[in-house]
């Protein structure tokens, strides 16, 4: 049963194995002349006036926060999706209810205009 | 030993080469159908009709000056492209090409759910190029990918759930298995589904008309503006094998994996001569050519737009989609 995972784990050896060995070449061919100016961040040729990490837009903490509620819902319905030959019609209304309640907070979401973008 | 060590190795070699190889040639592949469909010639110096510049590219990537930023966070800087490139090529560990078992590296029986959950520590890369870039254009696309990329996340995921409703397994090759036994492909029966997972693999991949992250008018390069190099081209790998994933992922779960079409109509029964992973690769060259066609048709959507498209047209349809497969399944 874990053997069917060896192989996974073999895999992510010689990823990230690859990657490495990718970085070490390039770092080896690679020239690297220093300048001052090269070394900046890219702001279309002006110094930057101050720290690039600034405040940005709150929208993108709600949108974060609704994603880890529904994919953790998304998950729950994995297991149920893969037995309910077994279950049947007791799993499809347990399901049901789950979506009714699922759907209720996605409403309430989009009334309250989590979902509105400007 | 031999069997649960040498042969998955070079299983996985072969597989990794395959891909890296694979990458050079779609990204030719879409620099020539761009061009063709915007009446360009498209590369032409390198080798006859610009074939060679898929081995020239790397070399030249290979050869050029690493710039880690005064600004930047050093190690983070370093990390970033390689939590976007592993994840995008362990993915393939459970990908089915053929019928065979010389054709998969593993068959997990979560392989779907392994592949959900891979894909998604990409945007770790993503959001960390951007917050070790330490400038504010990285900074901002960085964020405006990942907030694309988990909102799309949630439409695909649920997609899928209906798509295991219809197979009742997550093994990848269960799933062919189970095309194989209904006699059609899913796509018959999850069109909607089919055209969820599509769109969200678009928007998953950062391909136009999804490719806000790299919105060039406006965010320069994207997350990876102060990257070049190795590093730079770390990502770009990372980008095309996400959309060969997308591809494969699309190929298995709709259109039977590497089934002929019709596996069950015994009148088709004289294209069995065609080996299984002909079939695979040929859906899946279609798929990326759809992509690039895209790209080529399509323009850009707006952010605003894309959010509403992601949260409230995909996610109810997914969750109608849901309902329907469970009630009709459990009618029949």
């Amino acid at each position: 049963m874990l053997e069917a995972y060896v192989p996974v784990l073999l895999f992510v050896l010689v990823a990230v194995g690859l990657a490495i060995v990718m970085l070490i070449v390039s770092a080896l061919v690679a020239p690297s002349r220093y300048s001052k100016v090269k070394l900046e961040p890219y702001e279309c040729g002006i110094e930057p006036e101050t720290d690039a990490r600034d405040r940005y837009s709150v929208r993108y903490y709600v949108i974060a926060m609704l994603f880890v509620i529904f994919d953790v819902e998304t998950v729950f319905m994995f297991p149920w999706a893969v037995i309910m030959d077994e279950l049947a019609l007791f799993g499809l209304i347990e399901m049901l209810v789950f979506l009714f309640i699922l759907v209720l907070g996605y409403v309430y979401a989009w009334r309250k205009g989590a979902l509105e973008w400007v | 030993m031999i069997d649960t060590i040498v042969i998955p190795l070079l299983k996985i070699a072969v597989l990794v080469n395959g891909v890296l190889v694979a990458v050079t040639f779609t990204v030719l592949m879409e620099r020539k159908v761009i061009a063709w469909a915007q009446s360009r010639l498209g590369p032409m110096r390198v080798g006859p009709y610009g074939i060679l510049q898929a081995i020239v590219d790397p070399i030249k990537l290979i050869l050029k000056e690493d710039i880690t930023p005064a600004k930047a966070d050093k190690w983070m800087f370093t990390l970033a492209p390689i939590l976007s490139l592993v994840p995008a090529l362990v993915v393939f560990a459970v990908v089915p090409f053929g019928g065979d078992e010389l054709f998969y590296v593993t068959d997990i029986n979560v392989g779907l759910l392994f592949i959900i959950a891979v894909t998604s520590i990409g945007v770790y890369g993503i959001i960390l190029a951007g917050w070790a870039s330490n400038s504010k254009y990285p900074l901002l696309a960085s964020l405006r990918a990942s907030a694309q990329l988990i909102s799309y996340e949630i439409a695909v995921t649920m997609t899928l759930v209906s798509v295991i409703l219809t197979a009742g397994t997550l093994s990848m090759i269960g799933i062919v298995e189970a095309q194989q036994e209904a006699g059609f492909w899913f796509f018959f029966v999850q069109p909607v589904a089919f055209v969820l997972v599509l769109i969200g693999g678009l928007a998953e991949t950062n391909r136009a008309p999804f490719d806000m992250p790299e919105a060039e008018q406006e965010l320069t390069g994207g997350f990876h503006t102060e990257y070049s190099g190795m590093r730079f081209s770390m990502f770009f790998l990372a980008e095309y094998a996400n959309m060969l994933v997308i591809s494969a992922v699309v190929v298995v779960l709709f259109w039977g994996g590497w089934l002929r079409p019709f596996p069950n109509v015994a009148a088709l029964s004289f294209l069995d001569f065609i080996p299984s992973w002909v079939w695979f690769f040929g859906k899946m060259f279609g798929f990326l050519y759809l992509f690039i066609w895209i790209r080529a048709t399509l323009p850009r959507y707006r952010y605003d737009q894309l959010m509403r498209l992601g949260w409230k047209i995909l996610i109810p349809i997914a969750i109608g989609n849901i309902v329907v497969t469970a009630v009709v399944k459990v009618l029949l």
